[in-house]
């Protein structure tokens, strides 16, 4: 017995390295990732994962990004920013006759919009893309129960005539100056989604292919088609033969769904993805970092765009309702030092909400600078003096103090709010920290109003988006409209609700250009929201990988897939 | 024994129900719906658009009303559809199901395969150095957050060594039996190194509190090996408190492990939970928490069960309701 053990203890050591050899070459073997030897095939990592792969239930940005490679909108903002024709031929204007405008019978005036469908798009199982998958995607869209998110766009199309298999004419109820966009209108294949759709219209949403049959080629018409899906886990593309634009280089493409930002970085330094997407990918402070340490390794894109940090105010707080009083809380705020010292200079400062990338944007405005003593005159002047401590007071003693709210959890914000404590301080103004998850604060106290100071936060738009959601005064969440509505701050202007009004029907762009630059004169005027930055995505990309141009706005890079490229 | 088992099955299923409710009621209380989530990520949506879905998906009806419906529904075998996953509830279910005892039950035995014999061997001499280092080894395992462990093993195993994959699922077309075994590699490490310390402890003391007894002296003194004393005197007695705690471990193997299989983005039952919850799809959590806690609750049957076997002295038919 004695001996056997002897034995053991002898030979264990010797087989050691050779099994552990073994196990250790057989796990590299095995577990080689995929995009580190295969050069036809990229892998993009993102934090999210799609609820549905149905382009028009549900509207999720993880979902953007995987669609926009599969099919693509009949209208979309390029990276330029200007509006452009995808799945039709010609963007229809009025200049070009496409658009007419018509009398509608309760006498206002409509318009009549003509498109015209790529002649060689085609489902991936052969069917042309036709005419009959837009008045189905129409009449699934109007449906009240057939589960469609944003649905204003069927509400205006209130008339559909189909001229022949690729032409069409959308009549609506009103001319806006978005007349010709159809960002909302994602065409579906009528010849696999009608039946689901007419059996039972209120269960269309559960039983559409694009999650019931999901890598059935018929879906897609774009460079690439849907042929794995593993639920929470990830998405792979193979390219469609069908696609009749250019043909895209990558065999493969694999979207990961890696929620933690953290392994998701970790599994791009071993290989396992090799590109992470800025839409859903680091948050700024964690690129940076990133870029410190593996900047030679890797291309890393800060792209600003349309999500505007900012500082609702409640304006129903007799503090807040002073005009003066928000101009000095701005004045006291040095913004681009923030922008700089915590985010690297890579978040432009806000002048107004509208973004310095969007054609609207007015150059001559200026942004409200630093002026710590321009703030204490206006202070001063509201009747809010230092007193005992610095601090500033009114005539009644009664302190200058808010509750600052932002959603916790979210380091970036958490250490904002932390600098701008500091420097309302320095101007005498006392900030209370009180944080929510947020679900707790947009479920509830923003959208509620319930918060009593100012709440930061971002809101998401579009290029030449107009603030009616969040400006208007008709947008004021209460109790009889059911907590809808944006205008959390309670911001109402009769000169601001026409300005939007007037620039939603204006078609003359010159006149709109004047129109978005008084919106926003009034709207730096009166500051019913503190501007703080518009928010950079990090898109950190191989150096191999080249023609991916992030674009800033709702439409994304993957809607030009076909032009990326491996170059070594 | 059968009467026992009954009792124990009636009031498996008035937790269930009272689960439900609970369950229910405070997904239902949280605050915020999908909905107002989508308005804050879709500019294009409108107020009109938030009321029509809200009723479209039952979320303007009282919280008592929607989960009356879901009850009678489920009673049917009708377990609602998974807003999230876009499929029934329970297709949602089975994959993250199999994902979680692939991986849970992988590090769960792996765990236990090496805390029994190990918490068993350093007993038999309490406060000896190979006892010394093992309480290290545990202390280590116990306080060390998941979180950390699994970016450490990441770190040192996929980014330095580039040995294997830092998680997830193969993506490969094709990929084999050692594709899969290399993906779950360190998630079954993670796990196994935060459970073995707890095993092995608890193993330890009571094997410890085991030789301490009468019984070990009589069947050392009759001449017995210390080995049969260990193993056919000691530890069948050390294991009724181990069972314990590895039933209760048996119902959290399908609760999933939350932090682990978010951080190696493993589609297992913690993510879904935490998912659903998050994303408020009523019935994705329900299914899913109940079936948690019918395994839990199963999980503790067993070791009632498991007592009996192990202890000849314990009878259940003699317990009174």
């Amino acid at each position: 017995m004695a001996a056997t053990e002897g034995q053991l203890r002898y030979t264990a050591p010797m087989r050691k390295p050779i099994w552990m050899s073994t196990l250790l070459a057989a796990a590299l073997a095995a577990s080689m990732p995929a995009g580190a030897t295969d050069k036809d095939e990229l892998v993009i990592g993102m934090t999210q994962y799609p609820s549905t792969l149905n382009p028009n239930i549900d509207p999720m940005l993880a979902k953007t990004l995987v669609l926009d490679m599969a099919r693509r909108p009949f209208t979309a903002y390029d990276v330029q920013w200007q509006m452009i024709c995808m799945l039709c031929v010609t963007l229809p204007t009025i200049e070009n006759g496409l658009a007419v405008l018509e009398d509608l019978p309760d006498g206002k005036q409509g318009i009549a919009v003509t498109y015209a469908i790529q002649p060689k798009a085609i489902w991936g199982d052969g069917t042309p893309v036709s005419t009959k998958d837009v008045q189905f995607t129409w009449e699934v869209g109007r449906h009240p129960q057939s589960g469609v998110g944003a649905a204003e766009f069927y509400r205006r199309a209130y008339k559909l005539d189909i001229k022949d298999a690729k032409t069409f004419t959308f009549h609506f109820d009103k001319v806006t100056y978005d007349y010709n966009g159809l960002g909302d209108f994602n065409v579906l294949p009528a010849h696999l989604e009608a039946a689901a759709f007419a059996a039972e219209p209120v269960e269309y949403r559960h039983r559409t292919r694009y999650d019931t049959d999901s890598t059935n080629p018929g879906l897609y018409f774009g460079p690439y088609r849907v042929v794995e899906v593993k639920a929470g886990s990830h998405i792979v593309l193979e390219p469609n033969p069908t696609w009749y634009g250019d043909k895209p280089f990558f065999k493969r493409i694999v979207f990961r769904a890696i929620e933690n930002s953290v392994a998701l970085e970790a599994n791009l330094l071993s290989g396992a993805i090799d590109y992470i997407t800025g839409e859903l990918g680091l948050t700024l402070d964690q690129g940076l970092a990133f870029e410190q340490r593996h900047g030679q390794k890797y291309d890393v894109i800060y792209k600003p765009g349309l999500i505007y940090e900012h500082i609702d105010m409640n304006l129903d707080n007799p503090m807040l309702k002073d005009g003066g009083v928000r101009r000095a809380l701005l004045m006291a705020l040095d913004r681009q030092s923030i922008s700089d010292k915590l985010f690297g200079g890579k978040q432009p400062v806000a002048a107004t909400f509208v973004s310095p990338l969007d054609w609207v944007f007015d150059d001559a405005l200026k942004t409200v600078a630093f002026d710590p003593e321009g703030a204490g005159r206006l202070f001063d002047e509201a009747g809010w003096k230092r007193g005992p401590g610095g601090m500033r007071q009114n005539a009644e003693g009664q302190k200058l103090s808010f509750e600052l709210m932002t959603t916790a959890g979210n380091r970036s914000r958490e250490t904002v709010q932390q600098v701008l404590q500091a420097q309302w301080k320095q101007a005498g103004v006392d900030i209370r920290i009180r944080n929510e998850p947020p679900r707790v604060l947009f479920g509830e106290t923003v959208t509620k109003r319930k918060f009593t100071g100012m709440a930061m936060y971002a809101w998401v738009s579009a290029p030449e988006h107009l603030p009616r959601t969040t400006l208007h005064s008709e947008e004021i969440p209460t109790q009889a409209n059911n907590w809808s509505g944006q205008n959390a701050g309670g911001y109402a202007s009769k000169r601001m609700d026409e300005l939007i009004e007037a620039t939603e029907v204006e078609l003359d762009r010159a006149k709109r250009k004047a129109l978005w630059k008084d919106m926003q004169e009034l709207y730096l005027a009166d500051l019913p929201v503190l501007p703080l930055y518009f928010r950079a995505d990090v898109f950190v990309l191989p150096k191999w990988l080249k023609g991916v141009t992030p674009t800033g706005h709702l439409n994304p890079a993957p809607l030009w897939v076909e032009y990326w490229r491996r170059v070594e | 024994m059968t009467r026992f088992l009954g009792q124990r099955l009636l009031q498996s299923i008035v937790v269930l129900l009272a689960m439900s409710f609970v369950v229910y009621a405070l997904i239902g209380l949280m605050p915020g719906d999908p909905i107002d989530m989508m308005i804050k990520s879709d500019p294009r949506m409108t107020a009109a658009d938030a009321q029509r879905l809200k009723a479209l998906y039952g979320l303007d009806q009282p919280l008592v009303g929607r989960y009356w419906a879901w009850l009678q529904a489920a009673l049917a075998g009708n377990f609602g559809y998974s807003r999230l996953f876009a499929r029934p509830a329970l297709d949602a279910l089975w994959p993250a199901v199999q994902s979680t005892v692939i991986l849970v039950g992988t590090s769960f035995v792996l765990a236990l395969a090496v805390a029994l014999p190990a918490g068993v061997w350093v007993a038999r001499r309490p406060g000896g150095r190979a006892d010394r280092w093992v309480n290290l080894f545990c202390f280590a395992g116990i306080s060390v957050p998941p979180f950390w462990l699994a970016i450490l093993l990441i770190m040192l195993f996929a980014v330095k060594l580039g040995l294997l994959p830092a998680g997830g699922v193969p993506t490969r077309a094709g990929a084999g039996i050692g594709d899969h075994i290399a993906h779950l590699a360190l998630p079954v490490l993670t796990l196994a190194l935060l459970q073995i310390g707890g095993y092995l402890r608890f193993m330890r003391a009571a094997m410890i509190e085991a030789l301490r007894q009468d019984y070990v002296r009589t069947a050392e003194a009759k001449g017995l090996s210390p080995m049969r004393v260990l193993l056919s005197h000691a530890l069948p007695n050390a294991l009724i408190p181990v069972v314990t705690v590895v039933a209760l471990g048996f119902g959290g193997l399908f609760s999933g492990a939350l932090i682990t299989e978010n951080m190696f983005a493993w589609p297992g039952m913690g993510k879904l939970i935490f998912d659903s919850i998050m994303g408020n799809d009523f019935n994705l959590a329900l299914v899913a928490l109940l079936f948690a806690t019918l395994l839990t609750l199963l999980g503790n049957l067993l070791a009632d069960i498991a007592y009996a076997l192990l202890d000849p002295r314990i009878v259940y038919a003699e317990l009174k309701p």
